[in-house]
């Protein structure tokens, strides 16, 4: 075991599928001499030299362009998004080309490109790097969505989404960055979980509250602040967006009978609408009570004084929480 | 000299300004930059881009037909194009890759496209026509522009591991409008990558002119990027052969991208969905007639003995057969059970559509018990 950063984690985990594979090449602005504005990619230019660890012109659409043609080349290639924000001059190729080609040629072409997007908000920064755009890219077949909230799951699956043969989105909650946590830097990725399996984080009786990305701190946190009222929450890492594993989803919310649904992106359409659409598909006669799903609000992400007020926080999970359990909340109002 | 660029008067129709080598009458005129490109050209040869010509527009008919009668979704037609296509893709070496868009009907049969592959994608049976691997060409591009991007990034993989291959892309005059396309000529220059971009300047982006796109010949602005170029006569065979010759032999070499614009026309519509008399000007259309590809070859190879009756009725059943063979193919395809519809999205498992797949099944299967 090594405790180390989310950070150094993604670092360590780009190293070794470049140390396994000679066919992965990292390319992206600024990830070479600079080591990529988050640092992610330090050293990597020393080690594997500049064919391989690609500086690129500022341009999106011609970075995930050119990992196209890598990948009809046979390459494996690793896009580092700058910011969640700067991933929208990119959507044309990344829905339209990378996500299709395998379809499209029933199999004969591979798009085994990971894109790395440092994602959401919570660290005060300027506009545009604060976005989450997690559902425009759950919606388009042919692709895969992770997030990661830790450690330990960013090193394994970084290393996964680079050696799978689908493209896969690879969201980084950048106000986790420096989050330190142990890895297992030698395990085999042979033995390691599925990617898009999820994870209980904290298992508990009377409410499935489930998150992903940095918003499962938040849920932890509002685990510990349950339990301190009598109230027991199961916590559920998603860790894929694409697939979910609702094998695992299901199987809590059976146990507990209600179900919130956490997540920084805004609400209409959003992952949390889905996830709750198939829970109510699926398990329906276990629920005591409506899911309920905490998001950020439907506005453009606000300037960073104001965030605050946009993120899901303890105590607006806490509200969810208990509305689902029909205790006294937010609606009901609070009693004296 | 004066240290600016100013743009030329009339950038779509000013032919004199391109390079050539056949005269619209067929005659042959001096061309000291290209010359030494096609001087192993002989009548043999010619004969043989005469006959791809000729059997080009022979598909391309059959395409507009299989369409109007029902049998294609959509065809885009390619007519009055045929010497740029066929003029650059007879340059190509086996070992290159070529990434096109929807409109290079000829440049997939001169890598070898089976009859099938013409008519798979527009009638709608899968979403690419033909084996990549197969043909070296990467599937027919819809999204403008968005394929100039993937051969650059191909070609990045060639430099890295210093072949001898070129990668090769294929894109309209309303493509050098687009981002992807611009960014594709910076990232090329930036990496000196092995790529060769053929403009098609057909004049039309549906119903919007060239001179809409192109205050400046659109060769013009390679040279910005750092990347040499060409402005070719596309209805001339053998300049378009020279051309790319000298094009592929730029990027072979390792002297980076090469860039080629040839001026030709799209004599039918856009796309068989098209009405070109809504915009487009008969007078102009004819004056195209004029310099169409195929007569201007026929002309020459004519007026040096080279080519008879005989001959060109051999040619033109040869044509047919192709054709006969492409429509056979269309009608002969056989649509692919429903479930197919899940075939081929992931290369691996994904769990959510398993289970959507699982789910129709079971309800295709519900009519399988009614019967």
């Amino acid at each position: 075991m090594t405790e180390l950063t989310l950070g150094k984690a993604l670092g360590a985990g780009l190293r070794q599928a470049m140390r396994d594979d000679d066919k992965v090449v990292l390319l992206g602005e600024d990830i070479g001499r600079l080591g990529g504005v988050f640092r992610i990619t330090d050293g990597l230019l020393d080690e594997f030299g500049a064919a391989r660890v690609i500086d690129t012109p500022l341009a999106e659409s011609g970075i995930v362009g050119m990992a196209v043609g890598l990948a009809f080349r046979g390459y494996r290639p690793v896009v580092e998004i700058q910011f969640d924000g700067f991933v929208y001059p990119a959507f044309d190729q990344i829905v339209a080309q990378v996500a299709k080609l395998h379809y499209r040629t029933q199999g004969r072409v591979k798009m085994p490109i990971t894109i790395r997007i440092p994602w959401a908000g919570g660290i005060g920064a300027a506009e545009h790097h604060s976005e989450s755009p997690e559902a425009y890219f759950v919606h388009t077949a042919g692709l895969r969505v992770v997030a990661v909230s830790n450690p330990a799951d960013a090193y394994r699956s970084l290393r996964q989404a680079i050696a799978s043969d689908d493209p896969v989105i690879f969201f980084e909650p950048k106000r986790l960055y420096h989050h330190k946590g142990d890895v297992e830097l030698e395990a085999p990725l042979a033995d390691a979980p599925p990617m898009g399996l999820a994870r209980v984080v904290r298992p508990g009786t009377d409410v499935t509250l489930i998150a992903y990305g940095a918003m499962v701190s938040t849920a932890l946190e509002a685990a510990e602040a349950a339990e301190d009222d009598g109230v027991s929450l199961e916590v559920i890492d998603l860790r894929s967006l694409s697939p979910v594993d609702y094998d695992s989803v299901a199987a809590s919310v059976r146990k507990t009978g209600r179900v919130v649904v956490a997540h920084e992106a805004s609400r209409e359409a959003g992952v949390a609408a889905e996830v709750i659409a198939s829970i109510t598909e699926r398990c329906f006669e276990y629920l005591e009570a409506a899911p309920l799903r905490v998001t950020g609000h439907d506005v453009p992400y606000p300037p960073a004084k104001l965030e605050k007020y946009h993120l899901p926080d303890l105590d607006r999970l806490l509200d969810a929480v208990d509305r689902v359990l029909d205790r006294p909340n937010s609606l009901t109002g609070v009693e004296a | 000299m004066s240290p600016q660029i100013t743009p030329i008067a009339d950038t779509a129709q000013d032919l004199e300004l391109s390079e050539r080598i056949l005269a619209p009458d067929g005659s042959r005129i001096p061309n000291p930059r290209l010359d030494a490109f096609v001087a192993d050209v002989d009548a043999a040869q010619l004969r043989a881009l005469h006959r791809d010509m000729v059997i080009l527009r022979r598909i391309d008919a059959e395409g507009v037909a299989l369409q109007r009668q029902g049998q294609l979704g959509l065809w885009a037609p390619c007519q009055g194009q045929e010497a740029t296509q066929i003029g650059t893709a007879r340059a190509l070496a086996p070992q290159d890759y070529v990434f096109p868009s929807y409109r290079e009907t000829g440049v997939i049969y001169a890598r070898g496209a089976q009859p099938g592959d013409y008519v798979r994608m527009w009638r709608g049976e899968e979403g690419a026509g033909h084996d990549p691997a197969t043909l070296r060409v990467a599937p027919l591009q819809i999204i403008i522009g968005a394929q100039t991007l993937h051969a650059v990034g191909y070609a990045l993989g060639i430099r890295h591991e210093a072949t001898d291959e070129v990668a090769v892309t294929y894109f309209g005059d309303g493509a050098t409008s687009q981002g992807d396309v611009n960014e594709a000529m910076i990232f090329a220059s930036s990496y000196q990558a092995p790529v060769v971009f053929v403009c098609q300047n057909n004049h039309w982006a549906i119903s919007e002119p060239v001179s809409l796109q192109s205050q400046y010949p659109i060769a013009g602005r390679a040279p910005g990027f750092g990347i040499p170029s060409l402005r070719v006569d596309g209805n001339d065979v053998l300049a378009c052969l020279a051309a790319m010759r000298w094009a592929l032999d730029h990027a072979r070499s390792g002297k980076g991208p090469a860039y080629i614009e040839a001026v030709t026309y799209r004599m039918g519509p856009h796309t068989t969905a098209d009405d070109p008399k809504r915009y487009r000007d008969e007078a102009e259309l004819e004056s195209w007639r004029r310099r169409d590809p195929i007569e201007r070859l026929e002309a020459h190879l004519r007026a040096a003995g080279q080519l008879d009756e005989h001959q060109l009725a051999e040619t033109q059943a040869a044509a047919d057969d192709v054709a006969k063979a492409m429509r056979a193919a269309c009608l002969g395809m056989v649509t692919r059970p429903p479930l197919a519809v899940f075939d081929g999205v992931y290369a691996e498992p994904h769990t959510g559509l398993d289970r959507q797949r699982e789910d129709y099944a079971a309800y295709l299967a519900t009519f399988e018990a009614e019967a």
